[in-house]
């Protein structure tokens, strides 16, 4: 089933490895900025793929994780003063662990309570660590500078933070093109089409989007560890904000939903597009406006993405666009 | 006797509330649409009230009619507009059309509104029973809850417009067979779910200062009480306004304030997960 000789696995590793090495070859710190913003979304949308693209739910609040393992992550690094991997190992594991066992009780949900109770999870998590004294509370947890010592002082450490996020970047790429091209992704697109005879045809559905959830929440849970290390601190309000969640959502419909290239290109795009329109001085104010009028005029014409119109118009990029 | 204050003072804002969650329910109940919109449009309630006093010097309550009609029309324009396309979509489709025409709202209010507050200043006072006093802008705002609420029943169930939206609610292609314009009255239900949001927006404007972003938080509100009133039924929701004001009412009095929103999406979510027609029973 799994054809690692696929045409279209390659060329998407390759190209986003070589956006990712230019600014390590460049030694350039700006660039450096820009491209780890663009890998942050490509890893957090393709992640968000699995569960809303590939297995049709639409996870709303899905910057939980993110946040959630930000917030595990800072903890372990200034109470525990434990090392960087393994607060990105706890980050990881502590968002899967809530995927898991929230997956089991809301995936019962279908359609728009999904959706709902997904935006009420993340708000009850940010309510409750507002009031959570370990996490600091409304004031969040702040690194102390020293820590950055251990790894080289603060530039070094800023280039470690890259060296893994294009790491991950590329494991949830991978991670996202193993799944749909598994048995597993095939369940999960059974459900996506027709939960219940996905169900009839042996298609074990509880569990199959239990699982695909948690894989939707581990990468985020890593990143939003390697996102607040590199920040320094972290607050309730920043953490869970739920318009980065359905910013992320964007970036995988612009592209292409269910497409492992699609939330690549959506998310290099939007953020793309972002940082045109801030930096277009008569667009600065409208940049929001902009936005919202392409989204609208994507979800009205082309509901399929960039890639997934391109696979309907041109059969023959289905192999070069997994 | 501070309780029962807090309970007043929470009970009357509860009203509120319920309008600006009526209209999301509607919406929902109709058109099986989540509104996303439903925050800015709640702001924009209020910017319309504050324009029409401080820019012309209407009285706030009769800018308050005016804004709920301009509501009506920009809800039935944004229904055209941005949903008639995705209706039958799956549901994202819809949520990410009504979030981009938040996103329009939004960035348009702040560039051409900023985000500094304003406040309607229309000062009516206080009124003093015994020992407790109540805003008197707080007072008619449940009172015009309480007639909005009781002219969206009559409006359901006692006219034609209103049938035909509780038959399309109901099922809508048996509606059509009927011979029901069911786009008509999906665009119809868009506008009063709207109006109801610029309502409940131009009566918070009384009450509290207020900016574009605000609304968003009355948006939140709105999803936590719909689910507690039953998603789908518009007059559930005004039940639900009522225990979620009574809740933020009585709550701080035991713990932190701060513990309110927690135990408010700490309900949402179960009852989402254990009884998701509501408290007082939704659409199926």
């Amino acid at each position: 089933m799994i054809s690692w000789r696929n045409p279209g696995l390659w060329p998407l590793l390759a190209i986003i490895a070589a956006v990712g090495i230019y600014p390590i070859l460049a030694n350039s710190d700006a660039s450096r900025e820009v491209i780890f913003t663009m890998l942050l979304s490509i890893a957090l949308a393709s992640s968000l793929n699995i569960i809303l693209g590939y297995t049709g739910y639409v996870s709303f609040g899905h910057i939980v994780f993110f946040g959630l393992g930000g917030y595990t992550g800072l903890y372990l690094l200034s109470a525990w003063r434990s090392p960087l991997w393994l607060a990105l190992l706890a980050g990881g594991l502590a968002s899967g662990l809530l995927a898991f066992l929230l997956g089991k009780a809301i995936l019962r949900l279908r359609g728009g309570y999904f959706a709902l109770v997904t935006i009420g999870v993340n708000e009850a998590v940010r309510a409750f660590i507002v009031n959570f004294a370990p996490f600091g509370g409304p004031v969040g947890i702040s690194l102390n500078f020293r820590i950055y010592k251990e790894y080289g002082g603060a530039g070094q450490a800023l280039w470690l933070v890259y060296y893994l996020l294009l790491g991950l970047t590329l494991l949830a790429v991978v991670l996202s093109y193993l799944v749909k091209n598994s048995k597993f992704g095939l369940g999960l697109f059974a459900i996506r089409e027709n939960e219940d005879a996905a169900e009839v045809m042996g298609v074990v559905t509880p569990n199959a989007k239990t699982w695909a959830y948690v894989l939707s929440a581990i990468i985020p849970g890593i990143v939003g560890v390697l996102f607040y290390f590199k920040n320094g601190n972290i607050e309730p309000g920043d953490a869970f904000r739920l318009n980065f969640s359905i910013e992320l959502l964007v970036m995988v419909m612009l592209g292409g939903f269910g497409t492992v290239s699609g939330p690549i290109l959506g998310a290099a795009g939007y953020q793309r597009l972002r940082g045109l329109l801030l930096t277009t001085p008569v667009l600065k104010d409208f940049q929001l406006v902009v936005a919202g009028v392409l989204l609208l005029i994507i979800i009205l014409f082309i509901p399929a993405g960039a890639v997934g119109w391109l696979r309907q118009r041109f059969p023959r990029l289905r192999k070069a666009l997994p | 006797m501070e309780l029962l204050k807090f309970l007043i003072d929470g009970l009357l804002l509860g009203f509120v509330y319920g309008v600006a969650a009526m209209g999301l329910s509607l919406i929902w109940g109709v058109m099986n649409v989540i509104n996303l919109a439903h925050g800015p449009l709640i702001s924009l309630g209020g910017f319309g009230v504050y324009l029409l006093f401080t820019g012309l010097g209407i009285n706030p309550y009769l800018a308050l009619m005016i804004t709920a009609l301009l509501g009506l029309l920009f809800g039935v324009a944004i229904y055209w507009v941005a949903i008639h396309r995705v209706i039958n979509a799956p549901h994202l489709s819809t949520l990410l059309a009504t979030f981009s025409v938040n996103m329009i709202i939004i960035g348009l209010g702040t560039a051409l509104f900023s985000t500094t507050p304003r406040n309607v200043a229309y000062d009516l006072g206080s009124l003093t029973f015994g020992s407790i006093t109540v805003p008197l802008a707080r007072l008619i705002a449940a009172l015009a809850s309480l007639v909005v609420a009781a002219a969206l029943y009559l409006f359901l169930y006692r006219t034609t417009p209103g049938k035909y939206v509780r038959a399309v609610a109901n099922n809508r292609s048996a509606a059509e067979l009927m011979g029901i314009h069911s786009n008509r009255v999906l665009a119809l239900s868009f506008g009063l779910g709207v109006m109801l949001a610029a309502i409940a927006g131009g009566l918070i404007a009384t009450i509290f200062p207020f900016t574009i972003l605000s609304g968003s938080a009355y948006e939140l509100k709105s999803f936590v009480i719909g689910v507690l009133g039953g998603l789908g039924n518009p007059l559930g929701a005004l039940a639900g306004g009522l225990v979620l004001g009574m809740m933020e009412g009585v709550i701080p009095a035991y713990l932190p304030v701060t513990w309110v929103p927690v135990i408010e999406f700490l309900m949402f979510v179960l009852i989402l997960l254990f009884r998701p027609t509501g408290l007082f029973g939704g659409k199926q």
